[in-house]
């Protein structure tokens, strides 16, 4: 009887009056597949939708268009407390007149469950978040991760069939969220409930996500695994937004199959790359991109097709890596080459103005979308 | 220099302020114990416990409850009983009643944005601007015009007649400490986060239980402070009660003021002593109350 997916999200839209009485749509046509058992991420920026997204989940906005399927079934304008999800506030929303024990049992209590039968799954919630002990402390009189953790078992402990977390680690310190994201991800594992997670950190979200949804003015950019994501991202955006990306502008000459050959005006040249999108047309504008520690620096000055000569501007040494700035014909390029032999001979590193040859491999070349 | 040593004229400002502070209602309180009937002059504390022959031949019958000889006076004063009865009976039908609505006020400001909302919240100033006497004037007013047009309307006769009494005291307290409760309520009601109740329904809760498990717990102490400002304006209110009492409504302000008018014994400072004393112990409960709310449970 239970569905493939644990949520569904289909063409959703919400409209929110502004406060300066303009129509916005703080999600616009989301459409997500989340399947039962998956660490699932919504990526993106302050105000791209992900929180209102959540709510719609959660029960406490409706969609001003479309609907959300929970374990297949529509949840149209059911309540909150009827939903089989439960959430972790970004701000906990501890209830601070209650002890620790109270804040999870209050779950259960709603439940009609029996004392013995509370105390039993509180003192299990508590084992699981290692706060056995606490039970009497007020939530003023915890630390930030301690809360964090108190959030997380007063969830868990009505054992939901999806977990909802908004940005449950972004008032720690890093350290703590580090620490934070793998006790998270175990649980998940251990107990293998879907989670819902909110993130604008792309690290966090690549860490732990199984599969993340990137998002961006309302709209889902791109919906795919973290290595995905990364390796094959959709257009621009999703290539500037995870991780670094060198961009360099053109138009499409020549397209065929999984290769495409792309004008570049400023090198008066062509590059080879992979198109990521299977819908482009000849004389196309498109951005190349190629991540900096994909590009190659040649051991000799060479010329051919995907070398181009470029100018050192500066090179800077990070211990494991070395991140070298060059100029392309006046485009500013990032590579970064491991520092895979020690050595300490100072002729052996980039000076500034030395001309090197940097190789571009179609496989590291990505066609993009403009938008 | 040591930024903690205060300065003289700070300490001359603090003592000051004090004085005239309490320096009224320890005289008050001292003149409770006066020897003399007359209540202008300071005699000395009741000291004769037995009965006595004064120099010039006066028998002095002692009296039986040594130096609370005004409080037991005004004990068996049926007047001030009956007037501390109608004062208790209207400050806690009112009270009640006034920080139920001001509550329900203040949440509904707090969360529903409807098209007068502007005027509703400007509203609530006007009663607490305008002079006391304006708005007794126009309560009694009120009162009057429409409880003779009913009377007249409806063709009631004698006890049946609607008057003035405790009913319309009691109705006109509730119409102005509304908006004070609304105001204290809506200050507790600035900070709070709706996520809290967010969390509630998310538990499982539904919106009845939300209210009475999460919400009115934390904005309680709001709730209290707002129903013991109520409740002293209602024990202490003149003006309105004034204009709206009738036979048999008699307040302690009204009572003490006729008092006044005629003889002024030292019971009424009995009767001031005793006023005090319970609207100050009100407070202490208030504030142990709260400081046992907010005090964390023992590790
Ligand atoms: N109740 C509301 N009324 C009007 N606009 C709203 C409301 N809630 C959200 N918005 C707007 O909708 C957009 C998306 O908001 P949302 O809270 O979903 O963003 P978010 O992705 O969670 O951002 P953040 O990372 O800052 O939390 C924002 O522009 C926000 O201003
Ligand atoms: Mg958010």
């Amino acid at each position: 009887m239970t569905s493939e997916f644990a949520v569904e999200m289909r063409d959703v839209v919400k409209k929110f009056i502004t406060p300066e009485g303009n129509e916005l749509n703080a999600v616009d046509h989301v459409t997500m597949q989340i399947k039962n058992g998956e660490f699932f991420s919504m990526l993106g920026s302050s105000g791209c939708g992900k929180t209102t997204s959540l709510r719609m989940i959660a029960g406490f906005e409706w969609p001003t268009e479309g609907e959300v399927y929970i374990e297949g079934k529509s949840t149209g304008h059911t309540p909150p407390f009827q939903r089989k999800v439960n959430t972790v506030f970004q701000s906990y929303a501890l209830f601070q007149h209650m002890t620790v024990f109270q804040n999870i049992a209050f779950g259960l209590e709603m439940e009609g469950a029996k004392e013995s039968e509370i105390k039993k799954r509180v003192g299990r919630a508590l084992e699981m978040v290692q706060l056995t002990g606490m039970e009497r402390r007020r939530p003023r009189q915890l630390s930030g991760g301690q809360q964090q953790r108190v959030a997380v078992a007063r969830a868990l402990v009505k054992t939901p069939d999806v977990l909802l977390l908004d940005e449950p680690l972004g008032a720690l310190d890093l350290k703590l969220r580090k620490e934070m994201q793998l006790e998270l991800k175990a649980l998940q594992q251990q107990l293998g409930i879907t989670f819902i997670y909110v993130t604008h950190d792309q690290e966090e979200a690549l860490t732990m996500s199984d599969r993340i949804a990137v998002m961006s003015k309302g709209r889902v950019q791109q919906l795919a695994t973290p290595v995905e994501i990364y390796e094959r991202p959709v257009n621009k955006f999703v290539a500037d937004f995870i991780g670094e990306s060198n961009f360099l502008e053109g138009k499409i000459k020549h397209i065929s199959g999984n290769e495409a050959l792309v004008h570049i005006p400023v090198l008066n040249a062509e590059i080879r790359g992979m198109p990521m999108s299977n819908n482009f047309v000849n004389g196309e504008e498109v951005s190349v991109s190629i991540r900096p520690e994909k590009i190659r620096i040649a051991e000799q000055a060479a010329k051919g097709e995907g070398l181009f000569q470029a100018k050192v501007l500066t090179s800077v040494y990070i211990g494991s890596d070395t991140h070298v700035y060059a100029d392309l014909n006046g485009t500013r390029l990032k590579v970064m080459e491991q520092n895979r032999i020690s050595r300490l001979d100072p002729s052996s590193f980039y000076t500034k103005d030395q001309v090197i040859t940097l190789v571009f491999m179609p496989e590291n070349t990505l066609i993009l979308k403009k938008d | 220099m040591n930024p903690h040593r205060r300065s003289p004229w700070v300490i001359a400002a603090t003592v000051l302020v004090y004085f005239f502070l309490y320096a009224p209602i320890v005289v008050l309180i001292l003149y409770s114990f006066n020897a003399s009937r007359a209540n202008v002059k300071f005699e000395g504390f009741i000291t004769s416990f037995s009965d006595r022959v004064e120099m010039d031949g006066s028998f002095v019958k002692a009296s039986p409850c040594g130096p609370f000889h005004w409080f037991c006076d005004l004990s068996k004063n049926d007047d001030v009983l009956e007037a501390a009865g109608n004062t208790l009976t209207i400050a806690f039908v009112a009270t009640i009643i006034s920080t139920i609505i001001g509550t329900m006020a203040a949440l509904a400001l707090q969360r529903y944005d409807f098209k007068i909302k502007p005027f509703s919240q400007l509203s609530l100033y006007i009663p607490i601007v305008i002079p006391e006497i304006v708005m007794g004037i126009g309560i009694l007013t009120l009162f009057s015009q429409t409880f003779g047009w009913l009377n007249e309307a409806l063709n009631l006769t004698g006890d049946a007649r609607l008057s003035m009494g405790i009913g319309t005291v009691a109705v006109s307290h509730i119409a102005f400490m509304v908006p004070f409760v609304t105001l204290v309520v809506q200050a507790r009601l600035q900070g709070f986060d709706k996520s809290y109740e967010e969390a509630a329904m998310d538990l499982g809760a539904n919106e009845w239980v939300t209210f009475w498990r999460v919400t009115f717990p934390m904005i309680l102490p709001g709730v209290l402070s707002g129903a013991l400002l109520a409740f002293t304006l209602s024990l202490d209110d003149f003006v309105i009660t004034f204009f709206t009492n009738g036979p048999g409504s008699t307040t302690l302000p009204i009572y003490v003021y006729g008092l006044l008018r005629r003889i002024i014994t030292p019971q009424v400072n009995a009767l001031s002593t005793v006023w005090i004393l319970t609207v100050f112990i009100a407070v202490l409960l208030l504030q142990w109350l709260q400081s046992r709310e907010q005090k964390p449970a023992h590790e």
